[in-house]
């Protein structure tokens, strides 16, 4: 049998963790292939919803990264996402949502190894874990979009 | 219950006020009804007891109920944290409302300012009750699939009747999110993935700011301890930022403010 494959959605920061991603491909390091990555503006705006959805359109686990703290391209949108992060993980964990498959990452433009790293270690976590199944579902059985199946 | 009528009449008869919100009879001896008094004739109406739980700062951002004019509030101790946390987040104007608090033994404290609540609000003690606290760290210790499924059976129960919404005094956005529609973050119907969104969206918003005063709990009709969900993020943002929401009208909002040494071990 094929080794079970995880997909992983990221979402991260338009001005660091991003640049870094590009800078990973640039520098022609290999990372796992199983990271889906969707761009948002700033950490800052990545609503908590986001990762409930990615979690029922059937992601085994999610990466958030963005600026290290006082890179901010807003100055200060990584702090406040840090705070609704540290809120977020305790409701997650205490409604019985698995942490270890959230995973939460610094990244910065220049740091295109690091990403790999980051990647290659969350890929080999989820897979020990196995395939996300116990996540609660949407009864109408909506199909999963192509992009994600 | 006869002061509390009394203090209401003079109110109404020298004018100060336009209106009183307080409790009337319900439909069984268990059940209270919120009641607008417009003449001291009507004050005969208000009641008080045990039953009287429903936080009537809700009532307040209704505009019909601005409309009324200046109002007087029969208050138990969360509604009063809940007056000074909307005026925190610039809801309620300073002499808007004059609280009525009625204390354990029945005695009627006048509070016309926010001022006046802030100094009354502040020899409330602080924290969770020892049940609650009881209940946070029986789920808490439970194993995870445990704890999965316990929630699970828990939503699995609700209906989606937002009455916990409708219940709440800090939930007044004019539109809600469960409203938005494109995209639809919240299924309409009732399934299992929709409604853990609704409830884990639900305590998110009310992350640092929610007043402990339990209506959304009392309000809903399948009886799923909502306040829980509340609970644990105020402990948290009261350990991890100093979150002391409805204590004072000068406190930042915990998630609107931050210390670059804020916390982040889970962070790589």
């Amino acid at each position: 049998m094929a080794e079970f494959e995880p997909k992983i959605v990221a979402f991260v920061c338009n001005w660091c963790t991003y640049a870094g991603a590009d800078l990973t491909g640039t520098s022609r390091i290999k990372y796992a292939p199983n990271v889906r990555m969707i761009r948002l503006p700033c950490t800052g705006r990545i609503d908590f919803m986001l990762l409930l959805q990615a979690f029922g359109k059937g992601a085994d686990g999610v990466i958030v990264s963005g600026c290290h703290p006082g890179d901010c391209h807003y100055t200060a949108g990584n702090f406040h996402a840090r705070r609704r992060w540290t809120l977020f993980r305790r409701l997650l964990d205490f409604v019985g949502v698995d942490l270890r498959r959230v995973h939460f990452a610094w990244v910065s433009a220049a740091e295109g190894a690091k990403w790999a790293e980051l990647v290659n270690d969350v890929k080999a976590k989820i897979q020990a874990l196995g395939p996300y199944d116990a996540f609660p579902k949407r009864l109408d059985g909506r199909p999963l979009p192509a992009e994600v199946a | 219950m006869e002061a509390l009528r009394n203090r209401v009449r003079e109110l109404l008869a020298a004018g100060t006020v336009q209106a009183v919100l307080g409790y009337a009879a319900g439909s069984e001896p268990n059940r209270t009804r919120p009641c607008f008094v417009r003449t001291p004739a009507e004050a005969d109406a208000l009641i008080w007891n045990e039953y009287c739980r429903q936080n009537l700062a809700t009532y307040l951002q209704k505009p019909e109920v601005r409309a009324l004019g200046k109002l007087a509030l029969v208050a138990r101790r969360s509604t009063l944290r809940a007056l000074l946390q909307l005026a925190a987040e610039s809801q309620l104007e300073d002499g808007r409302v004059v609280a009525l608090f009625i204390a354990d033994d029945g005695a009627v404290t006048e509070l016309p300012t926010l001022a006046a609540i802030e100094e009354l609000v502040a020899q409330v003690p602080r924290g969770l009750s020892d049940a609650d606290r009881q209940e946070l760290e029986r789920i808490a210790a439970l194993p995870l699939d445990e704890r999965q499924a316990f929630w699970a059976g828990e939503f699995a129960r609700c209906i989606k009747c937002y009455a916990c919404r409708a219940a709440c005094p800090l939930c007044y956005c004019a539109r809600c999110i469960t409203e938005a529609n494109q995209p639809q973050w919240i299924p309409v119907s009732s399934d299992p993935l929709g409604n853990l969104e609704w409830n884990v969206v639900r305590a998110m918003h009310l992350a640092g700011r929610c007043v402990d005063c339990g209506s959304c709990s009392d309000a809903c009709p399948e009886g799923i301890r909502l306040d829980l969900l509340n609970h644990v993020l105020a402990e948290e943002a009261r350990t991890q930022f100093g979150a002391e929401p409805g204590y004072s009208v000068r406190k930042d909002y915990a998630l609107a403010s931050f210390k670059p040494d804020d916390k982040q071990e889970y962070i790589r």
